[in-house]
């Protein structure tokens, strides 16, 4: 049985013990990436479970134990993790919780601290909470992100999102029901399995990889209807998270749409960057600029070789390259706006745009900070630039009912389906 | 032929148009929630008008329609989307649509770079059912209303931003005596204010413009408000309440079997799919065993005829009703009186006390205490002897029940009070912010919504099987709930249960939010009239898990309390100064405005004159136009810091370049940065003018989001200000980082703070020959901010040589400094003068933006004006290391929050009242924080809650029961 540790700020550590006898609960946000990462670290001799519960119970225990005013994400993550804790499922004393910690100015920084603090008042001190962060804030013996554990896991992100992007493009339209879905496990596995064998991760092996990913997805046999396309952007977590949208991508889906979610990787790209638009900005540390632009130069790296198989392979749509992204913000957003989804958010709104996805749900927790300015601030000038945006911004959070989100969307296609008939 | 059908919150509209479009029919109703009845009524009663008929399309629009038109498989039209297709076919050349429905507020752009439209978010309160809310505040009915505001004479300020806000201003203007038709107008204005505020989102709403839907129909006085507002001329056409209907109808296009449609749709009952609550009451037993162990809680009684001794009187004038007591010197319980207050307090008082000497013509009263929103008028108008604060009044009242309570709840129509009750003084009190007063006329208007009477209501839900959860949120956000439970088919009985369990939770969980439930201990008395609701009490006890004390007296405990209070306090042989029957015939009320003119806040009076002369003056900030004497404002530093700013003046510049700056958000601490910056590189430097009512509604219209704070929206009436005093440039820097004042991990700015400049850039227009200069700058780098800011400048400047930056920099940075040392050494100076004149010392902490007079409403003067001294956490923070809190603490004015709360834990004559911006996400963070800092101190921690609201009663009634409290403690620890 683990002993309980404590650090000197009396912060309880995840131990090496802890290591071989816990499991590790993941608050799920995004499925499929979600499963791959989670097999990186069964690979590693963690035990890990990712959460998915979901309902108005695990909402009513987030809202009982988190201040009211926080962040929808925050709380539904506090409810998630104190369900689990309660649910009979895992042994309390056995388990630890993982959160990331991204570290900027936003509230999200604290997220940890604030379930902390609900699992003291629920009684759980003795759960140890892992920070998960790149920049070392919190560290415990019991957990250490190697380099190999960060490569598996940024090859997990990128495979991710091309799985994420070419099943988006099928799935409606596949003529077997199913079929696309069915890949999409396959290609989960797959990619665990090389994982698990050290393998998958270099440059060489994901171009092997993307190449056979791209065309299963692109033998899967189509039907040529048009649909309305719609975009997704906004704060990350109820951008992908279905519990915390309400489900908004099977909603479209089943409105008939074509729904794209920009990935994982340009967010990553962003949060590098804005070290290197701090410098840029404000001055300060040349080595920690020189390290945040070797980093994206080879992120960059990757991303090229993603996008030149999906051209080679397929004609599956596909946004903009990083970079690319960036150049229409000079007129809209400064580069400096680095909290939260900052300047990204309104860069992936334009370039759904001028990919054709000029119908957009910006989705965002009530009271967003961040997204006051870089989402629904944006809007208005995005439209005066691009008429044809037709963007809603919706709302979540534990009071908004889905029929009012719903209907809001359906304003939205109405405007859009309107737009595909006159075309 | 073609059905169209507008199903919405609170009406079914139908048309049906023949082939050739043409209207054959149309019916409104009401459908009071049975929508799906309603709705097959409406398609049978259309069957039975047009027999021959075998051909229909149907479409079905509407908020509450969606589920109803799946379930039965009938084309769905979007209903801003149907609006639209009417206009487009009636009305062409339309510009703008403003459709305000039951619980909607919709704004459609037609022309220009596409169609847009817009519906209100799901914090801003619905118009119709809120223009119906009012009407019952004022006690009359819409069509009254609309006649009341045509003979307005002036336009009191109320806040726009949600119905419950608006509330919460209109309640102290009726019980300090404003004319019916001056509030009603104002309602008006608030409607139209909260609109485009809510919903113009940064879009002029010109040319052409449309009004639709039943407010906007029904009352020529709301359309003329928005004409003269938007100044437009805008039309109202025929049919305007149908366009839905009609525009559902122009888009039906399947062929349908409507009778098999009908006959769909009876199946389409409670098939239910919200979350459902356990029954409150199994069976009658229980309630009956219920009811036997409430009625036990009960005081002694008697009657005015066999009163031989003083009697004691007191008077609860709440913000809807009025209660009234008279008991004897055993303390029983003689006479008393629960009435609505109707809008006016004073008249209800008079008859009160009329019919009080007309029973008992020999009553020697011996001393008269009032409490609640209408102490101030009532004592004034009747010379009642005491006055007491409300929290005070109740604590008095359930000592009598349970002398040794621990926690007092007390739920009245309006607000909500809840205090612990430590070592036998007043603890911490939570009231309800204003965002969250669901409370009992909530409960009263859902009712008389559904048309029932609220005991009536909520006697349904005792037994309901189905109880709809509908979580712990604002009224609004449950209105929509309750919209969403009825569309999937909640009874009527379902939905009362689970309001009543709504408002406990609310209770619980948004205004209390204990740690845990076993804080707020075992012996707890709950009060107030809506406990008197056995569904709203059972639903409390099951969630604490507790059986409480409802004493039989619940609604008048405020009142209890108070004859008790005067019972101490009167003297042997005392007689009460309050009018006697001599004077009561004699007494008259005249209420007139005035605007006073002793400072620029241009406060707008209220003056109530009582027969001998008496006055009452209400809708006053400070003190002045009552005791005509200025307020001192030396143990101010709010006052400081607005002096401050105002001495920094424009002085014209070599340049001839006149550079304007936003007193707003951290400018309020930057502006001595950037003044002395610009005015040594020779630019003139132009302040906006500190803010007032009017910065705000002038730049109202281009903020596009209806939930940032509200200092961040104030911003943009600034730079229309600063357009207005034509400069050439304004600038305003975006800034993710803060100087780094040792005291946390990070230093940067709240996001808002640090990026609201985009806000600026992305929705406002600027005027020809203004540049905005919203540039990142970080002047946290001291070494490389010259060679950015050169760079910065050079873009938009010639002539700037680095030098002269650096120059301007060390000047910049020099007068920073000196801010900032100066409002420590004025704080040191008030803090050594409070307490060589013994009086406490409040650090009324925010951040700098506070000082700003909009954002604070005067909350500092109040302070001083309750003869205590105000500091700010910034003269503290300075004082203090940096030390391990349990947040991360990487925000700079958030670091001197948790530094200032525990200085002021080792100071005795010091307290803490946090200032806490609506909607500042962060402060739901720091307010944690700080209250475990100070309490951890053993102190009481005080919040305050600020928004646009302009009411600083529950303000008041905080901070008097933190006075009571501190006295209390002292009289204990002096004991």
């Amino acid at each position: 049985m683990a002993e309980l540790k404590y650090d000197k700020n009396g912060r309880l550590l995840f131990t090496k013990e802890m290591k071989d006898e816990y499991t590790v609960l993941v608050p799920d946000m995004l499925p499929i990436h979600f499963n791959i990462m989670r097999n990186i670290f069964v690979n590693e001799g963690y035990k890990v479970a990712l959460l998915d519960n979901a309902g108005e119970h695990v909402k009513q225990l987030g809202l009982k134990y988190t201040h009211n005013d926080i962040c929808y994400p925050a709380l539904l993550v506090t409810g998630q993790f104190l369900d689990a804790l309660t649910s009979g499922q895992w042994d309390p004393h056995k388990v630890a919780l993982i959160i990331m910690q991204t570290g900027g100015g936003c509230r999200a920084s604290n997220y940890i601290h604030i379930i902390r603090k609900a699992l003291h008042r629920a009684g759980f001190d003795y759960v140890p909470v892992i920070s998960f962060n790149l920049s070392l804030t919190e560290s415990n013996p019991g957990f250490h992100l190697t380099l190999p554990i960060i490569r598996r896991m940024l090859a997990g992100v990128i495979y991710g999102d091309m799985v994420m992007l070419l099943s988006n493009q099928t799935r409606p339209y596949e003529l077997e029901k199913g079929k696309t879905d069915q890949l999409v496990r396959l290609w989960i596995d797959n990619i665990s399995n090389q994982f698990g064998q050290s393998k998958g991760y270099s440059l060489g092996e994901m171009r092997e990889n993307f190449r056979n990913i791209i065309r299963s997805f692109a033998a899967i046999p189509r039907s040529r209807e048009k649909k309305v396309r719609v975009g997704v952007v906004g704060e990350i977590y109820v951008k992908y998270a279905s519990f915390a949208n309400n489900g908004l991508e099977k909603f479209l889906a089943e409105q008939g749409c074509e729904v794209m979610v920009p990935g994982l990787l340009g967010f990553l790209m962003f949060k590098v960057d804005a070290r290197i638009q701090d410098f840029l900005i404000y001055g300060g540390s040349r080595a920690k600029y020189v390290l945040a632009t070797r980093l994206l130069n080879y992120l960059e790296k990757i991303e090229r070789v993603f996008m030149e198989s999906v051209d080679k392979f397929s004609d599956f749509m596909q946004l903009s390259a990083y970079q690319d992204t960036k150049a229409p913000m000079q007129g809209i957003i400064g580069l400096g706006n680095r909290m939260g989804e900052g300047w990204f958010l309104p860069a992936e709104m334009v370039e759904l745009i001028v990919h054709g996805y000029e119908n957009i749900v910006c989705t965002q927790p009530f009271g967003c900070l961040p997204t006051h300015i870089c989402g629904k601030g944006m809007v208005h000038k995005i439209r005066d630039l691009y008429p044809q945006a037709n963007i809603v911004p919706v709302d979540y959070d534990p009071g908004a009912t889905r029929v009012n989100q719903e209907n809001r969307i359906k304003l939205m296609l109405s405007v859009a389906r309107e737009k595909l008939c006159e075309a | 032929m073609v059905i169209g059908l507008d199903v919405g919150s609170t009406t079914i509209k139908c048309v049906v148009l023949n082939e050739e479009n043409q209207m054959e029919y149309m019916t409104y109703e009401r459908h009071f929630s049975q929508i799906t009845r309603k709705t097959v009524e409406m398609l049978r009663a259309i069957r039975a008008r047009f027999p021959e008929e075998t051909s229909w399309r149907l479409a079905i629009s509407g908020s509450a329609g969606m589920g109803m038109a799946e379930y039965a498989g009938v084309q769905f039209v979007q209903e801003v989307y149907a609006a639209k297709v009417a206009a487009d076919r009636y009305v062409p050349g339309t510009d703008c649509i403003i459709e305000l429905g039951g619980e909607d507020a919709k704004i459609i752009f037609l022309s220009g770079g596409g169609m847009e439209a817009r519906m209100n978010g799901s914090c801003a309160g619905g118009t119709g059912a809120f223009i119906d809310q009012m009407a019952t505040l004022l006690d009359v009915d819409t069509a009254d209303m609309d006649a009341l505001a045509a003979q307005h004479e002036r336009v009191y300020t109320i806040a726009s931003r949600c119905g419950v806000f608006a509330k919460s201003d209109i309640q102290p203007l009726l019980n300090q005596g404003a004319k019916k038709s001056d509030i009603a107008a104002s309602i008006f204005y608030a409607v139209v204010n909260q609109t485009i505020g809510g919903l113009a989102q940064g879009r002029p709403m010109k040319g052409n413009i449309l009004y639709l839907g039943g407010p906007l129909t029904f009352m020529p006085q709301l359309r003329k408000c928005f004409d003269e507002v938007l100044r437009v001329r805008g039309t109202c056409p025929e049919h305007s309440l149908y366009y839905v209907s009609l525009g559902a109808a122009f888009s039906a296009k399947q062929e349908c079997d409507l009778p098999a449609v009908i006959e769909k749709l009876e199946g389409y009952v409670s098939h239910s799919e919200w979350e459902t609550l356990p029954p409150l009451f199994e069976n009658e037993e229980e309630y009956r065993a219920f009811c036997a162990r409430h009625a036990a809680a009960d005081v002694p009684r008697g009657t005015l005829e066999e009163l031989t001794g003083s009697a004691f009187l007191g008077i609860d004038a709440g913000s809807t009703t009025l209660k009234a007591v008279v008991i004897d010197e055993d303390g029983r319980l003689l006479h008393s009186t629960y009435l609505s207050n109707a809008g006016n307090p004073v008249p209800v008082i008079r008859d009160f006390l009329t019919d009080l000497y007309e029973k008992k013509p020999d009553i020697r009263i011996a001393a008269a205490c009032v409490t609640g929103y209408g102490e101030d008028i009532i004592k004034n108008a009747f010379r009642v002897d005491y006055g007491l604060v409300e929290t005070a009044a109740h604590f008095t009242a359930a000592k009598a029940f349970m002398p040794d309570v621990e926690f007092i709840v007390d739920i009245g129509g309006q607000d909500m009070k809840c205090f612990h009750v430590r070592g036998g003084v007043i603890d911490n009190i939570y009231l309800n912010e204003a965002c969250s007063s669901g409370c009992g006329s909530f409960l009263q208007t859902f009712a008389n919504a559904l048309n029932y009477d609220v005991e009536e209501f909520s006697r349904l839900g005792l037994y309901a099987t189905g109880a709809v959860d509908l979580g712990s949120r604002c009224t609004v956000f449950m209105n929509s709930s309750v919209k969403q439970a009825q569309k999937d088919g909640a009874t009527t009985a379902d939905i009362s249960a689970g309001l009543s369990v709504s408002i406990v939770k609310n209770a619980i969980y948004k205004v209390i939010r204990p740690t845990s439930l076993d804080d707020l201990g075992k012996h707890i008395v709950v009060q107030g009239g809506t406990f008197l609701n056995d569904a709203v009490l059972r639903a409390f006890e099951r969630e604490l898990g507790v059986e409480v004390v409802r004493p039989a007296i619940a609604g008048l405990m405020g009142a209890y309390g108070c004859a008790l209070y005067a019972r101490s306090m009167a003297e042997p042989e005392q007689r009460s100064t309050i009018l006697d029957r001599f004077d009561l015939e004699r007494f008259t009320h005249e209420v007139r405005s005035a605007v006073c003119g002793l400072c620029e806040n241009k406060c707008r009076l209220t003056i109530n004159t009582f027969a001998g002369g008496a006055k009452y003056v209400s809708g006053n900030r400070c003190e002045r136009p009552v005791t005509k004497k200025a307020v001192s404002d030396e143990l101010n530093i709010y006052r400081f810091k607005q002096e401050y700013m105002r001495s920094l003046k424009p002085v014209p510049g070599p340049r001839r370049i006149r550079i304007g700056i936003p007193l707003g958000l951290n400018l309020w601490e930057m502006a001595p940065f950037w003044y002395a910056f610009f005015s040594d590189l020779g630019f003139e430097v132009v302040l906006s003018p500190q803010s007032t009512r009017a910065t705000f509604i002038k730049g109202q219209a281009s903020i596009p989001s209806d939930t940032v704070c509200f200092p961040a929206k104030l911003l943009h009436g600034h730079v229309e200000e600063l357009m207005d005093a034509g400069v050439d440039a304004i600038y305003y820097p975006c800034m993710s980082f803060n100087f780094d004042e040792h005291l946390g991990d990070n230093h940067y700015n709240c996001p808002v703070v640090a990026y609201y400049p985009e806000t600026i850039a992305a929705n406002m227009t600027m005027r020809a020959g203004v540049t905005l200069i919203n540039d990142y700058a970080g002047p946290h780098k001291r070494h490389d901010f010259p060679e950015k800011m050169t760079e910065t400048l050079q873009k938009y400047f010639s002539g700037i040589r680095r030098s002269d930056v650096k120059r301007a920099a060390d000047k910049a940075y020099a007068a920073r400094d000196a801010y900032l040392d100066a409002v420590r050494r004025k704080g040191d100076e008030i803090v050594a003068r409070a307490r060589a004149e013994g009086k406490r010392i409040i650090c009324l902490a925010g951040r700098p933006y506070h000082a700003d007079p909009e954002v604070n409403h005067g909350i500092d003067l109040l302070i001083n004006a309750l003869g205590l001294a105000v500091i700010s956490e910034d003269c503290l923070s300075g004082k203090m290391q940096k030390f391990p809190v349990h947040v991360l603490n990487q925000w700079t004015y958030h670091a001197r929050l948790y530094a200032a709360a525990k200085y002021i834990g080792k100071q005795p004559d010091m307290e803490l009242v946090q200032l806490i911006s609506f909607g500042c996400g962060l402060d739901a963070i720091t307010s944690d924080e700080c209250r475990a800092i100070v309490e951890g101190a053993g102190k009481i921690y005080t919040q305050i809650k600020i928004d646009e609201i302009t009411n600083l009663g529950t303000v008041k009634v905080r901070l008097r029961s933190l006075l009571a409290a501190l006295e209390q403690q002292e009289r204990r620890r002096g004991a």
